[in-house]
């Protein structure tokens, strides 16, 4: 008897992999994906790791190193791998120092649009007469700024900041999360399985966030991914324009801000920070893409 | 049809007082009030700042200054600069052709090339090409275009000496604005006194070449993106295979009986980027000092001036709202299935 349910269990183990592994196989199917995860999982550790990394303090001014090129540039410097800024500063310790800012934003800022994003639009799918409509109504309104304008306004009011960047990109976040949560809660809601739960007698809460929620949960994921990339981007953009993260901390978009006036002298201010910006975001992109092929099938052929 | 448009229509206006709402409310939120701002530093005497509330309506509750701004909103009276004193409408006015010439420009790009990529990418399926396009549109998509501005100032204005680095027309060029758009004007310009103003229009068309790639970065990526796998779609159905089979010329097949046909997604997406766009206008005309709205509202902001950030905001909130409405419509005359939905 033991012996036929342990056949009967490797044999159920053999036809069906383990979610996680069956995961891991869509998503390492995707080259690109897997570069992006491991760029970023170094991004993560130097952020972490800061002030063991970086080689100087991000704020520290090195008056006799303004402006020193690369080190395998001529006039460079060994202690600065990376060159100066125009206040003497070592480049890539800000760089470092500046991951754990954008890391920092875009988590939050996810994190403060995904929660409400979800409670929102689950309330719109299961109360479709009045509350519904209402929520989705709002949400237009907020649609119909371009985010980053939005963003601008909300710290033209608010006043430039760490916190204000935080609030002003996930307020432009969240109506996207409202109706990917509604929208793929209204199909849910039309199963069997959410008809049965309720039957049976499930409460509100219980049918929205035990039932319901964990099958919206992929386009979720994938989405939420993506707005992480763009997260990072419009705090760059927020300090390049002076409305963001204020000097002298070591902000990414914020470097760029001072660059522009050595833009004939010295390149790497110019180029360096940039570069960062677009692996990072690239490298986020490419893992979500990875997810959706992992997540979601269905996605797939979607633009 | 005249449905389709009042019920669009029956969305519009409630979304437009929303955006009022929101801009009624941002202005409130400042820390302090608009009295303290417009005084700036200096300390103000308490009955002086009563007097100055009560003038401007501030001292009544806020539903009722609600009705207030509503009231001169529908009178068209948008606030004065307090820096300027010159209208905001006027001020508006006047910038926005800028803003419109770039962006028409920037979109031109976009959408050329992009559907060429696109297309191109289609039918050599899985070919260098194809895996190039993808791969440098996902860079596009990905790309901080106040960096990118920045590099291709460095490379092509500074290096090359091949741009301007910023502006719309070189300084030594006096030519009277008439249309707003400075290529038209230099060309208009140089017919009528071609000694004074040789050379304005190559000019004009040399400073709004990188400004104009910037801008249309972002659209490029979406659209060559779009039309690709749209046009990968299409090209699977049996009519086309019909098309194919009954010897019609390659060219034939991919631009008449495909393209068509895919285009109707890329269209939506293409009406989608107009919000991007002014987005986009905000770092790129910091970027190229492209004296246009989004220089103007960044510009404003580090002024304080608060009547220019809230009513300039609501215009641009109220053109992209009226731009998606007219794609909607568009929309539904070029497909009839999207008319009939609910």
């Amino acid at each position: 008897m033991a012996n036929i349910v342990q056949t009967a269990r490797e044999d159920l183990a053999l036809t069906y992999p383990s979610p996680l592994k069956e995961f891991w196989q869509g998503f390492s199917f995707n080259k690109g994906a897997v570069a992006g995860l491991v760029f970023m999982v170094v991004v993560l550790l130097a952020a972490v790791f800061a002030p063991l990394v970086a080689p100087h303090s991000p704020i520290e001014q090195f008056r006799d190193h303004l402006l020193t090129p690369p080190s395998w540039m001529d006039g460079g410097s060994a202690s600065f791998l990376l060159g100066t800024d125009e206040l003497g500063r070592d480049m890539l310790s800000r760089l470092i120092y500046g991951a754990r800012l954008s890391l920092l934003i875009g988590l939050s800022s996810v994190m403060m649009a995904l929660i409400p994003g979800i409670i929102l639009g689950l309330l719109a799918a299961f109360f479709p007469k009045v509350l519904g409509p209402l929520i989705m109504r709002l949400m237009d309104i907020m649609m119909a700024l371009p985010s980053l304008l939005l963003a601008v306004a909300i710290v033209a009011i608010l006043g430039p900041g760490l916190i204000n960047t935080i609030i002003a990109i996930a307020f432009t976040a969240l109506p996207a999360y409202v109706r990917l949560t509604r929208a793929s809660a209204m199909t849910e809601l039309n199963r069997d399985y959410v008809t049965a739960s309720r039957v049976a007698g499930a409460g509100l809460v219980r049918l929205m966030f035990v039932t319901v929620l964990p099958n919206c949960m992929a386009p979720l994921i994938v989405h939420a991914t993506m707005s992480f990339s763009s997260a990072i981007l419009d705090a760059a953009a927020l300090g390049f324009l002076g409305l963001g993260v204020q000097p002298p901390l070591a902000e990414w978009g914020t470097m760029l801000a001072s660059a522009r006036d050595y833009i004939e002298r010295a390149w790497w201010v110019v180029t360096m920070p940039g570069l960062t910006i677009l692996l990072s975001v690239l490298a986020i992109n490419l893992m979500g893409d990875g997810l959706r092929d992992a997540l979601d099938p269905k996605l797939k052929r979607a633009a | 049809m005249l449905l389709f448009i009042f019920r669009r229509l029956s969305v519009l206006i409630p979304t437009f007082l929303g955006v009022t709402l929101l801009t009624f409310g941002l202005i409130r939120m400042i820390p302090g009030d608009p009295i303290e701002v417009m005084v700036g530093e200096r300390t103000l005497d308490p009955v002086m700042h009563a007097e100055a509330m009560h003038r401007l309506g501030l001292d009544k509750p806020l539903p009722a200054q609600y009705a207030d701004y509503l009231t001169n909103l529908l009178h068209g009276n948008f606030g004065e600069s307090l820096i300027t004193r010159d209208s905001v409408w006027h001020e508006f006015t006047t910038l926005f052709p800028a803003t419109l010439e770039l962006a028409t420009a920037a979109m031109i790009f976009a959408v050329v090339v992009g559907l060429l990529a696109g297309v191109v990418a289609a039918i050599k399926r899985g070919s260098i090409f194809d895996h190039g396009v993808m791969g440098i549109s996902l860079t596009g998509f990905s790309m901080p275009i106040f960096w990118w501005g920045l590099i291709l100032i460095m490379f092509f204005s500074v290096k090359l000496g091949w741009t301007p680095v910023s502006g719309r027309l070189d300084l030594a060029y006096d030519i009277t604005p008439r249309t707003g758009f400075m290529l038209i004007d230099s060309w208009l310009a140089e017919r009528a006194d071609p000694s004074a103003n040789a050379g304005a229009f190559v000019d004009a068309l040399k400073h709004l070449i990188l400004p104009a790639i910037v801008l249309g970065t972002i659209p490029l990526a979406v659209i060559a993106r779009m039309t690709r796998s749209s046009m990968l779609e299409v090209l699977r159905e049996d009519y086309v295979r019909t098309a194919r089979a009954k010897g019609l010329s390659p060219a034939r097949v991919i631009f008449i009986h495909t393209l068509r046909n895919a285009l109707i997604p890329v269209l939506t997406v293409i009406g989608l980027q107009v919000g991007t766009l002014m987005g986009g206008a905000v770092l790129t005309e910091t970027i190229f000092s492209w004296p246009g709205i989004g220089k103007w509202l960044i510009d404003a902001i580090s002024r304080r001036d608060y009547p220019v950030v809230q009513n300039g905001i609501l215009i641009v909130a109220t053109l992209i709202i009226v731009v998606n409405f007219i794609v909607d419509i568009l929309y539904g005359i070029a497909n009839p299935r999207i008319r009939h939905a609910k």
